[in-house]
Order: C-alpha cells, then structure tokens, then sequence
C-alpha cells in the first residue's frame, strides 16, 4: 500500500489560533472547563502527594517506556507470538485507513451490523465509527462521556472526559432526543442520567455480539492486554461477546507483567486523581467460546520513534495530566486542538504522527509555562519538544516576513554596537507614546499585541547609554 | 560573602524598554558592597529566536553572548527567563547547530549566571538587602523562574524582609499570565484569555504594586492593566529591593 501523504484527519484540524478563537467566546465551554479541571488538577495533586516516592516512580516509568522503544521491534515480535500461542490473530497496520479497513473487515465477516465500544483512543485516531459506518455498521461506545459525545454527533474535547464541553442540562436533552426507549420526563440529575444510560447500555451488553477495544497496556513476554477504567462497561464488552477486536498503538508495550506495578500506581492518579481506578481488566488470549483479534497500529509512530527529540512523546499513557494542567487548555477545550489528541500531549503527538508539515500550528499553541512537564508521569518534557517541533515548522516552511524579522534581529543581536545603534533608533517609538506616555495602538503583526494591551513609551535613554555616562 | 565582581547581564527588553530596572539592579548590588561591570559586548539571549524555531539563527547571539561574559567572575540578570535560557538552553542549542567549542563555552558561562534572586540568596546568602517599600504589593511567580530555575520561594523570602511592605498573597499565583514570548502574537486571544484572569486575580488582591522577576511578563501584566486603567503598577522585584527609606522609589501610576 502506498502512502499519499494525506495524513489522518482525526489528528489534524482548522488552525489553532482560529478555532481557539471561537472556543474562547463559549462562555459555558469555559466555565465547565475551569471547573472540571480545577478540581481534577487538586484531586490530582494530594494523591501524588501521598505516594513517598512519586519522583522515583516517574523516573521508572520513563525509563520502562524508554527501554521498550529502543528495542520496539524485538518486543513487539514477541507479543505476536505470546498473543498467537495463546489463541488471539494479530494483524498489522501501516496507517489509520489500514487498521480501520482490517477491523472493518473482521467486523462485516461477523456478519454483525452493531458493535459496542470500550473507550478507546486508537480507535478514535483511525476514525473507526465512521469506517464502520461507511459499511453499516453501528458502533455504540459504552464509556458514558463518550456515549454522550456519539449521541450528541459531537467531537470529544478530552482524552478522558471527552464531554468535559457539555453541561448535564444538555445532556438531559440529549438523551431524551437520541436515546431509544428514555423516560420523555428525564431529569437533569446525574443519578438519573446515569440511569438512563445504565438501562440503555445494559441491553445492548447483553445483545450485541462484536465488542471492540483498545489496550492501556499490552505485556510482550505473556500477551496480555490490560484496560484500565472507572464505570464497568470495559469490563462488560471484554466479557460477554462473543467476537472481541482490540486496537492497540505499537508504543504501548511493556515489557513484563511486573512492569505494571509501576504504571498502575502512576496512571489513576495522573488521570483521575484516584489512588487505584474501579475496574481494571487483563486478559491473555480469548476466553472460551470467544475469538479475539489484536490490530497493531503504526500510524506514524514508527516516524516519529526515528527522531530523537521527539521520540519522548511515545512514552505518553493517555493520562490527561497535562491537559488538566495546561492553561491553554483550561481557556480553549479541546476541540480547537483539531485532534483527537488535545491539549500539551497533543501539541507534541499529533504533529509528529502526522508529519510536521500537516500540523504547523499546534506546536506554537502553548506559553511553554512548563506546567505540563512537571506533572508528566512518564516524564516527557513537552515544552523542549515544542520548541524542537518549531524548528522544524521553520526550516519547512518558505522564508516569510517572521523569518526575515528573526534573521535582521538576530543580525542587530549579534553584535553590541549594531545592537546599541537599533536600541537608539527604537526611541523614535517615543513619538507613538507622546500623547498618554504609553503606546496603545500598532500596526500589524504588532496590533496583536495592541489590541489588548498598552506598551510603554520607549525611555530617553536606553540602559547602556546611561551606564556609559554615567 | 562581601566584594564580588558581578557581571550584569541586563537583557535586550531591560536595555531598550526598562532601563529603570537595571539601575535598580546595580543600586542594590553595589550598596550590598558588590562591584558592578557591564560587558560592553553585551545584547540578548537568543530565546525568542530559539522559542520561536530559529535556533540556527540563535548561535551567533548566544555566541556574542558566550564571548562578552566569558572573563565574568560571576553573571547576574534581573530575569528568571533569560536566566533559564542560557542555563538549560545555550549549550544544547550549541551543539546542535554551533560546534562542541562553543558548546562547551556557553556550559561554562551557564555555570556562573543567576538570577538575581538566586544570586541574593544562595550566593550572596542575603534575604535582608535594607529597603523600604511602603505599599501593597502582590508577587507573581513567573514560570521560567519558577518551573526553569526552580528559585521557589526565594523571591518571596526577600520581599517579605522589606520595610513597610504589605505583601499580600496572589491567588493561582503560578499560572503563566499568558506571555510566553511570541505566544502573545501567535496566539494573541488565548494569551489574552489567560492575561484577563491573571489580571482578575491580581486587582481582587487590592494590591497597588504587582512584582515579578521577570520584566518581560511584568511588561505583558503591566500592559494589560494599564489598557484597563487598573490602576495596579507593575514594578520589578530589583525595584523593589533597591527602594530604600533614604531613597524610596515613586510608585505613580502613569
């Protein structure tokens, strides 16, 4: 199959400063946000806090997933064979089309023409509702925010709250516009909602008999797949169908069973701010009566495992720390990432998966405050890698105004006395301040700063000139 | 430790738009009984051109960098950011696109800059420098000082040895304020958008004065509130600390 360049658009938007915009006016989008990941981040921080050797854990983390990726290709061999021997098909997959038309394919053979859904984010990242879809095929997602977001034919806007955007009277709308068989009188209470969703979920549990996955973890030495979850709908779908597909990223090896211990302290507090999540599943091979299928999915994992600097990005667990952390998240929601990864994560991964030249935006869509670094489990300097990714958005990108701006000011900045002269011509900024002793208005690309913030009149005198009269 | 030969690195931003900042750093050093010199060869750091993509374009100003504090004893700059930059940005940016000499050269002029408060208080072994400073003050804690650096309170425990200062506590303290360079520009409505709350925080503080260590996110604060006519100034820690009762500095607001 050959490559066309066109790279998956479940991970490539609108430009962020353009769609931050518009999230920016939603005033409930904010006011959920703020919120959510107000109390997230504080839930967050005081289960850290307990753990005597949070620092230690994090550096094991990073070093497991480190080690695993410099040796990616004898591990995933060997979870091949472990997963064969045990009774699962493994298939591969170069790209997001590949591995939505492989599952597509074992789905139809079925003969099914629903599915239900665990959670899952490779599954969003290969589009596989809508190429499941495209064959008729129902996909019905379990996780109760994703359930939400489907029903709402809506984006999600978090890795782990994907309906972090919607507020619960929404939901109750929702739910009694899409929801087959819901009480016309449906309260906007959680518990009722929660209900409604129970009773809904519950009989397609019981009635469906294809289930897809994705994979928190996959175990290279026995096989075994790990999903780690809050409400027991994972836990349902990996039980009870008889046909259980699994997507799985090739990054998310680890090496041994007891590597585990490590990341499922590390995971639930990161991302719930739970000291263990309720449910975690682990299955090696199928259960009997069932048929299980593994997909492993490259979709540009293996390009970016091939740079250095940015290689980091594949030791991500999907915990969402960084999101909730992130001050631009907190401000834009997801959505204006245009992927399905959002947020400072996904500042870094879309872009690398997809090829920088596809996703130039992204990497600019953050102060590099350093927050998300600090609360990374796993440890991956997202600011360094954002600043690596900008250099490459500009050597690919053909010289402009910014680039001929940043070469004349680097050639004043190399030399005191050419600096010293464009200081001094920088006082004839004085006249624009003369009327209120602050500049308030600039021309473009300038205006971007004028239009919400005074600047101040240049002074008489710069520094150097007054310390050499001085 | 009395009698150091301190190298003021002033930044391009206090050279060009604050001066005031840098006198106030050479007040406070020299009436700590320091020598100041100001290399000649002197201009910027180079982050903006690193944080921006232009790394390549960086090397000859952290070059002219290297060179002009090469025979420093010991470098100092009233900023966390710039500090931060030629600490854990110089030599690698070096190395990638300058040679291994100048990385090396940039590791050594790494190894003896600080920032101001860091110098103050691990260096000098000061938190005490004699001001004065009359008024509300509330203090912002920049993210590359505070999450670069790692100076943590160091800021703090200076400003709280201040006479007359009614030093008040900042809520969400150290969320960024929405600079980040040229983030502002780039992202001009989501930099906006974290600016208004760290505004909105700052004024329900009743504060008159908001400090930093950092000229460049005082400039972005300060910008904002006085687009607002806040009526909140914003003045530079050295400022500060360089006030005293013989010589308090004015804080009108322009």
């Amino acid at each position: 199959m050959t490559f066309l360049g066109m790279p998956s658009r479940n991970l490539v938007g609108e430009p962020f400063p353009r769609a931050a915009r518009a999230a920016l006016g939603n005033a409930q989008l904010r006011r959920n946000l703020a919120k959510a990941t107000g109390t997230i981040r504080a839930k967050r921080a005081s289960v850290v806090a307990e753990v005597p050797d949070w620092a230690g854990l994090r550096a094991a983390g990073a070093a497991i997933k480190d080690a695993v990726l410099a040796d990616l290709d004898t591990h995933l061999l060997r979870l091949e064979e472990a997963l064969t021997a045990r009774g699962t098909t493994v298939h591969w997959a170069r790209d997001a089309e590949e591995a939505a038309r492989v599952v597509t394919e074992l789905v139809t053979a079925t003969g099914t023409t629903e599915v239900i859904k665990v959670k899952s984010m490779a599954t969003a990242e290969i589009g596989l509702n809508d190429a499941l879809a495209a064959a008729g095929v129902r996909a019905v997602e379990t996780d109760l925010a994703e359930l939400i977001v489907q029903l709402g034919d809506d984006r999600p806007s978090h890795i782990l709250v994907p309906a972090i955007h919607r507020g619960r009277a929404e939901i109750r709308d929702l739910f009694r516009r899409e929801m087959p068989g819901v009480d016309p009188d449906l309260p906007d209470d959680p518990a009722a909602l929660a209900e409604a969703a129970r009773r809904y979920l519950r009989h397609k549990f019981t009635t469906v008999d294809v289930a897809i996955s994705g994979a928190n973890f996959a175990v290279a030495d026995s096989g075994a797949l790990v999903v780690v979850e809050s409400e027991g709908n994972g836990r349902m779908c990996l039980t009870l169908p008889r046909t259980l597909i699994s997507v799985v990223g090739i990054e998310k090896l680890v090496p041994t069973w007891q590597d585990l211990e490590v990341f499922l302290q590390l995971l639930p507090r990161s991302s719930t701010g739970e000291r263990m999540n309720p449910y975690t599943s682990v299955w090696t091979g199928p259960t009997e009566g069932q048929t299980s299928h593994v997909v492993l999915v490259d979709n540009g994992r293996t390009a970016t495992l091939a740079d250095p600097r940015g290689r980091a990005a594949l030791r991500c667990i999907r915990c969402s720390a960084c999101l909730n952390s992130c001050p631009v998240y907190e401000r834009t929601g997801g959505h204006a990432y245009g992927s399905v990864y959002p947020g400072p994560i996904g500042a870094v991964l879309s872009p690398q998966l997809t090829g920088v030249r596809h996703n130039k935006t992204l990497p600019f869509a953050s102060s590099l405050c350093g927050v998300c670094y600090d609360v990374c489990p796993v440890a991956i300097d997202i600011p360094s890698m954002l600043v690596h990714l900008r250099g490459e958005v500009a050597r690919t990108t053909a010289p402009n105004a910014e680039s001929a701006a940043m070469r004349a000011l680097a050639w004043a900045m190399s030399d005191s006395r050419r600096w010293a002269r464009a200081l001094r011509a920088g006082r004839l900024g004085r006249a624009l301040g003369r009327r209120r002793d602050r500049i308030g208005r600039l021309p473009p690309p300038l205006s971007a700063w004028t239009d919400a913030r005074d600047l101040p009149r240049p002074p008489r005198q710069t520094f150097r000139d007054w310390w050499e009269t001085r | 430790m009395s009698g150091v030969r301190v190298a003021l690195f002033v930044t391009c931003l206090v050279d060009g738009l604050f001066p005031d900042v840098g006198k106030a750093t050479v007040t406070l050093l020299e009436r700590l009984g320091h020598e100041v010199v100001v290399p000649r060869g002197q201009t910027c750091c180079g982050q903006m051109h690193v944080n921006t993509g232009y790394a390549r374009q960086a090397v000859p100003i952290i070059r002219n960098h290297v060179e002009a504090f090469a025979d420093a004893d010991v470098v100092v700059t009233p900023s966390g950011s710039c500090a931060g930059s030629i600490r854990h940005q110089h030599a690698d940016v070096a190395a990638e696109h300058g040679g291994r000499r100048l990385a090396a050269a940039a590791e050594e002029v790494a190894g003896k800059t600080y920032e101001l408060s860091e110098f103050l208080v691990d260096v000098l072994g000061v938190t005490d420098v004699g001001a004065y400073f009359p008024h509300r003050v509330t203090y912002h804690p920049t993210c590359h000082s505070l999450r670069i650096l790692r100076v943590g309170d160091r800021p703090l425990r200076l400003l709280r040895e201040v006479r007359g200062i009614d030093l008040v506590e900042l809520p969400s303290a150290d969320t960024c304020c929405g600079f980040g360079g040229t983030f502002a520009l780039k992202n001009a409505d989501t930099s906006t958008a974290m600016l208004a709350d760290k505004m909105t925080n700052i004024v329900g503080t009743g504060a008159r004065v908001v400090t930093a260590g950092d000229a460049s996110c005082l400039m972005h604060i300060g910008g904002g509130l006085s687009r607002l006519r806040a009526g909140v100034r914003p003045v530079h820690l050295a400022q500060v600390l360089a006030s005293t009762a013989a010589a308090p500095m004015a804080v009108a607001v322009r």
